[in-house]
């Protein structure tokens, strides 16, 4: 009888490990194609050469890309945004989180609230428009950086953080006559740098990745973060001619074009993809801290 | 202890309102005065009187959204694509994580978390980017695919209306099926073991331990993930949608956000009202269908957000 089930259960253990293959290529592959057609040579991508392995590898893409101005404005400005964004989301987030972290301050559940209910519910598209018209910061950097200065879930994490700070330290420091404010200071931030990480690197990533705050709010080149660049360039196809130099034949430009956007995908998702394995690390622990209150 | 009044508690905590004063500031101005905003919605608004200025139109605004040949459009493709989104991309994380757990090997199983992680931190442009090259008919990766198997002309998927919904929501379904699983496998970590060492003293196979140990551990987690997806069940975001549309998939790809935003500022006969009624009729609808479903949850089982 023993003998039987642990038979049935290699099957098992063969049957889900095939299966546990066959989902993972499936997410591979499409990645694979990508980095391997970016190292290729430009024609043998525009003939469809390239599956699964470069094809008469090249760094022309890289080149393109490195030459092409246009995209290296918008990675400073993205790289300004990130970090502007995630040091006022920071401070904005932990002044919230800690406010309304502490019992028995009146009126905490109201804020609390007023937090929460902007989960439910909100203004939509055109008021929020309206909104940063009448404050004069459209067409601002600022535009960038106030609308999404709290997430309401991240400060939800934050706050059940803090209020997981033991409650004898509290005491402790009321007895010795520590204020609030220095409590903060002296004990909060020195405890939570976990929680810092984490929350950093969710709004670090949020702020690389985005692309409607700039796209509803912004119109001056000058100020477009990279992905409004990646969207003119790979969705909307308008490359700029000038960094393809004195490519003259027709069909190598295009190819070059082609080519161009291949590598775009991997440069602009570079800083992700380096710091994956340790944003990798962070962000599951910010699942899991988000995922004790539910 | 003692419970003070209301005033010392007050004085004896300001700095706690200090700490907090900034962040109701943020949340004052860009979150509850947009609410304000939404009155537009009953009025006719006009930029030269403002918000509060321009005159009522009661229900107008709706009516004409109800009446146009555009509401069936948008409201069904609306529907379609959450729904569907719901049935295809809510179980396989579950089913993922279920696998992983029982996969013995400690490496494999941080190979797979690896892979299939890694298209969570892509973003929504690069991700419709690579949809763009990879189903590219003349040099795509999946050209290549096609042509091991058939020697007909690729299917061009990008500009296909039929083709749309799916490439939609399985593209939503590889991004996001790994780092779906992870709420689940924190879950599956704290089966106690001895349950499965009492089954298999049983005879109890390591498929009759999932379905009798593993799935009934995460029950209360799928339930709440699945009624914070039902309360977003109308909020199609618009991002992903607008990058995938053109000309061609239109007919599958116009949803409510995309027509909120065309209406709105797109087009250059803008009429904000309309546009704000529109998007308004959405979070309404979105709200209530929060409320329902966690009531229901709360009746039928014992798990809800609040």
């Amino acid at each position: 009888m023993m003998k039987r089930t642990a038979k049935g259960d290699r099957s098992f253990y063969i049957c889900n490990r095939i299966l546990l293959m066959v989902l993972t290529l499936m997410v591979l592959i499409p990645l694979i194609n990508i980095v391997a057609s970016s190292f290729s040579d430009p024609l043998e991508v525009a003939r469809g050469h390239v599956f699964l392995w470069p094809s008469g590898f090249s760094l022309e893409g890289y080149k393109a890309v490195f030459n092409y101005h246009g995209i290296w404005l918008s990675y400073l400005n993205t790289i300004f945004y990130t970090v502007a964004g995630t040091a006022i989301n920071l401070i904005m987030t932990m002044f919230a989180a800690y406010a309304i972290s502490r019992k028995g301050v009146p009126f905490r559940g109201l804020i609390t609230g007023l937090f929460t209910f902007t989960m439910l519910f909100s203004g939509g598209m055109i008021p929020s428009y309206i909104l940063m018209k009448d404050l004069h910061i459209l067409n601002t950097r600022w535009a960038m950086l106030l609308p999404g200065a709290i997430s309401v879930y991240n400060m939800i994490i934050a706050r059940t953080f803090i209020q997981n700070i033991p409650t004898d330290l509290w005491e402790a420091a009321e007895i010795d006559g520590c204020s609030e404010a220095r409590f903060f200071v002296n004990m909060v931030i020195p405890l939570s740098v976990t929680l810092l990480t984490v929350l950093g690197l969710y709004y670090a990533v949020a702020h690389w990745n985005s692309y409607m705050d700039a796209f509803l709010y912004l119109s001056d080149p000058d100020m477009m973060p990279l992905q409004i660049k990646l969207r003119s360039v790979l969705i909307a196809n308008s490359i700029d001619q000038e960094f393809m130099g004195d490519e003259s034949d027709y069909e190598a430009r295009q190819s070059l074009a082609e080519l161009l956007k291949y590598s775009l995908i991997i440069v602009s998702s570079l800083p992700v993809l380096v710091l994956y394995p340790w944003v990798k690390k962070y962000f599951m622990k910010g699942v899991m801290l988000g995922s004790l209150k539910g | 202890m003692t419970q003070h009044s209301l005033g010392v508690r007050l004085r004896r905590h300001w700095q706690m309102y200090l700490f907090a004063l900034l962040p109701l500031i943020y949340l004052i101005i860009f979150k509850y005065v947009p609410m304000l905003g939404v009155q537009i919605a009953f009025k006719r608004y006009n930029a030269r009187m403002g918000i509060w200025g321009s005159p009522w139109v009661g229900l107008m605004q709706f009516t004409k959204f109800f009446n146009s040949y555009q509401f069936e459009r948008v409201l069904t493709n609306t529907i379609v694509l959450s729904l569907y989104s719901l049935v295809a991309g809510f179980p396989l994380p579950i089913v993922l994580a279920l696998m992983m757990n029982a996969e013995r090997s400690g490496r494999m199983r941080s190979f797979v978390q690896n892979v299939t992680y890694m298209p969570h931190f892509i973003s929504t442009v690069v991700m419709v980017g690579i949809l763009n090259q990879f189903f590219n008919t003349r040099y795509g990766g999946f050209a290549n695919i096609w042509h091991l198997f058939s020697d007909g002309k690729v299917p061009d998927l990008l500009s296909s209306a039929t083709a749309f919904t799916h490439m939609y929501v399985w593209s939503g379904v590889w991004q996001g099926m790994g780092w779906g699983s992870i709420i689940y496998m924190a879950a599956l970590s704290n089966v106690d073991e001895t349950l499965h060492e009492a089954a298999m003293i049983d005879g109890a196979s390591r498929l009759q331990r999932i379905f009798c140990i593993d799935f009934p551990a995460i029950i209360p987690t799928i339930t709440i993930t699945l009624i914070l997806r039902c309360g977003h069940l109308m909020g199609i975001g618009f991002d992903k949608v607008y990058l995938m549309q053109n000309n061609l998939n239109l007919n599958a790809s116009e949803v409510i956000s995309t027509y909120v935003y065309k209406v709105g500022l797109a087009s250059t006969t803008s009429d904000f009202s309309y546009s704000t009624a529109i998007s308004l009729f959405n979070s309404v609808v979105n709200l209530i269908l929060l409320l329902i479903v966690n009531t229901v949850s709360r009746k039928v089982g014992e798990t809800s957000l609040w």
